[in-house]
């Protein structure tokens, strides 16, 4: 679904971003690259500490300058982030990119009304009048389908139930019309009937706006509604990317295979276990040398040569897919093949 | 599944947390309906999953059942004796076979004792001194929750969270429980981690034929893992049955909402398009919930008769024996018509 004739709205090219710490050098994101254009939807899947989260405010520029080593190229709209200064972030923030976090409530200033919030993020961005951003608060909120908007808008947060506060944080990210909205996590603290609500809401306003969107999720469930393309980060790494047809339907890393193996399903065998990962995700400040994924890998010695625990695989892309395995391409038919087998029902 | 002598039997289990207000002298202003008249059976050996969105009352129901919170009315019976009121004297005895597992895998475990004095903890308290001593019977709970018995003298900090709820899961162990109350177990853990945590349960339930209570919001999960299913909405049972009927056959609306608003990680193109139900609003305050029944304000189907009579938990027409729905309007298998879908969707809008 990756149309190669457009050109990528947000391009990231051999990301790394370090933290020292006490205890020695994080490497949070070693080496990450990919692109995405208007209108699309990227989901960003990984489990804790692989690094999705850090790309993310990465771009949006929210790290400390002090204790953090960023190497690589960051392009909105092709201008070059990473070497843009406070001052030109900020304008952008807000403005052209754009992020709803997990937990909106501690996202939103308890002091402060939610109309308050999302007219002041108006008002920075477009200078209009506090009548004029009243009015575009009150439009947003309904837009994202609050009740009663015109009232709801002097509501503080705490005011606003789970899935309204969610709803009001979309208000506030999208008052400007961003080109880029970054949505980390967003329904992972939601139930799930009102998970459904925001997913869809998402959807319509991005087809409404050709929004491009960073999806940063752990649930595969989530990925396969809202994605087109898909990207793996384990340790800090893609391992596998493509579509979200190629990646789930047909996954060609080791971990992409476990993390489906892990999962049950509403139609799937009961009573029989689970096929989980051994092992846990790695520490970054000491990762595994080679693949990282390799001392959780069952595939690992089926490698001549040892050649996991050494070489770093390459992650070649071709078309928008690709994946960092040392396997052959006979090898993984040959071991994947149950995984069709037994994802179809 | 009115057995004849099951382990757990509840019957109008209700939970009312006081609201106090009012100045200078505090008084009851109003009650959170945690819990609102719960019937249900566990038999020895099953696992029962119970489900729900936040604020259903599934995790209060659990520490009622282990008396960690006292009834406001109605009974808890184990092995036919009544232990809703009775006191800590004679609570003692069935503690040690009722044995809880929690969400937490950080908060549960006290940092500062060792892994060995976490597990042994219940026999310390209970005066049970196994044969071979204690700590040879903490290594044997060791290996069997698949960690290294020669971490007897760790701490929990030097663990990773999958192995932290192995600990959990040792220590409800230890007094060799009948029934084990899992409140959201795997919840907080990696997804990877997640079936690693669910395996182990399953191997624990079905090798020892220890008898589960599985409160979680994961409807996979529970399916996986649950023999019946109870789903719960705003303190109150809507649905219970058994898995292949509950999940192949939903007879209550918001069983069959929240089993069609789980995302699913196929994308199967061949595959008959999965039903999409959208449910418009939140789930109401438990303070003041609805008259009737509680789903009414986001059910489709909603008429007057269901703001004044609640439903029954009964067995429906059509239904299995054992599967009761407590709804005035069962569903069907046929698919929801879609002006009514369309009207609720406007509604949203």
């Amino acid at each position: 679904m990756t149309s190669t004739d457009q050109q990528p709205f947000l391009s990231v090219k051999d990301l790394k971003v370090h933290f020292s710490t006490e205890d020695g050098v994080v490497k949070a994101v070693d080496g990450l690259s990919f692109d995405l254009v208007k209108g699309q939807t990227l989901g960003i899947v990984g489990e804790s500490g692989s690094g999705k989260s850090v790309t993310n405010l990465t771009i949006l520029g929210l790290h400390d300058p002090a204790r953090t080593t960023i190497e690589g190229e960051i392009l909105l709209d092709g201008k070059e982030l990473l070497s843009a200064s406070e001052r030109e972030l900020e304008r952008l923030r807000g403005n052209k990119m754009s992020m709803i976090f997990q937990d909106a409530l501690a996202s939103l200033s308890p002091y402060h009304t939610v109309g308050t919030q999302i007219a002041e993020t108006y008002r920075k961005h477009t200078g209009a009048s506090k009548r004029e951003a009243r009015a575009r608060a009150i439009e947003m909120l309904r837009r994202v389908g609050i009740p009663q908007p015109d009232v709801r808008v002097d509501d503080y947060p705490h005011q606003f139930s789970g899935g309204m506060r969610q709803r009001a944080m979309i208000a506030m990210a999208l008052v400007c019309d961003p080109e880029l909205l970054i949505a980390d996590e967003p329904t992972t603290a939601l139930d799930v009937t009102v998970q459904a609500q925001i997913m869809d809401l998402l959807k319509d306003l991005q087809q409404e706006f050709g929004t491009a969107i960073i999806f940063i999720t752990h649930d595969l469930g989530v990925i396969a509604d809202v994605a087109d393309d898909v990207l793996v980060m384990y340790g800090g790494r893609c391992v596998e990317r493509g579509t979200k047809r190629e990646v789930l339907g047909a996954p060609q890393h080791p971990y992409t295979l476990g993390l489906l193996g892990s999962m049950p399903s509403l139609d799937g065998p009961v009573d029989v276990p689970l096929s989980p990962i051994p092992g846990a995700p790695p520490s970054l400040l000491n990762p595994p040398t080679g693949c990282r994924f390799h001392p959780r890998c069952g595939f690992a010695e089926k490698v001549a040569g040892g050649l996991c625990s050494t070489e770093r695989p390459a992650l070649d892309v071709v078309d928008g897919r690709g994946s960092a395995c040392h396997l052959t391409l006979e090898q993984r038919a040959e071991f994947f093949a149950d995984f069709a087998g037994s994802r179809h029902h | 599944m009115s057995n004849t002598n099951p382990l757990l039997d509840v019957s109008g289990l209700t939970k009312h947390f006081p609201i106090k207000g009012g100045f200078p002298i505090r008084r009851t202003v109003g009650a959170v309906q945690a819990v609102d008249g719960l019937d249900f059976q566990v038999n020895e050996g099953e696992s029962l999953g119970l489900v729900g969105e936040s604020g259903c009352g599934k995790s209060t129901t659990g520490r009622l059942i282990t008396r960690l919170l006292e009834p406001t009315a109605g009974t808890v019976r184990y092995r036919g004796q009544d232990i809703t009121h009775a006191s800590r004297r004679e609570l003692a005895p069935v503690r040690s076979e009722i044995q809880m597992i929690f969400q937490d895998p950080y908060a549960s475990l006290n940092p500062r004792q060792t892994v060995g004095k976490i597990i042994s903890g219940p026999m310390e308290i209970n005066d049970i001194n196994p044969a071979g001593g204690r700590e040879k019977r903490v290594r044997e709970l060791l290996e069997i929750v698949g960690l290294n018995p020669e971490h007897y003298n760790r701490f929990p900090h030097e663990f990773s969270g999958g192995q932290r709820q192995r600990i959990g899961v040792a220590r409800a162990l230890a007094l060799e429980p009948k029934l084990i109350v899992a409140d959201e177990p795997v919840s907080a853990l990696d997804v990877s981690i997640q079936a690693q945590v669910v395996n182990l349960l399953q191997k624990v339930q079905q090798e020892l034929g220890i008898a589960f209570v599985f409160i979680a919001h994961d409807l996979a999960i529970v399916r996986h893992f649950s023999q019946r299913v109870a789903v719960m909405y705003l303190g109150r049972i809507v649905e219970i049955a058994d898995r292949e009927d509950l999940y192949g056959n939903p007879r209550h609306p918001y069983t069959r909402a929240l089993l069609s608003a789980v995302p699913e990680a196929t994308v199967d193109e061949d595959a008959p398009a999965r039903e999409r139900i959208r449910l418009v609003g939140d789930v109401p305050s438990p303070i003041n919930p609805p008259t009737g029944c509680r789903f009414r304000t986001r059910c489709w189907k909603a008429t007057e008769k269901c703001a004044t009579e609640a439903p029954p938990l009964v067995q429906a027409e059509g239904n299995k024996p054992g599967h009761l729905t407590a709804c005035h309007y069962p569903e069907t298998a046929d698919p929801i018509p879609a002006p009514r879908l369309a009207k609720n969707t406007e509604a949203a809008a």
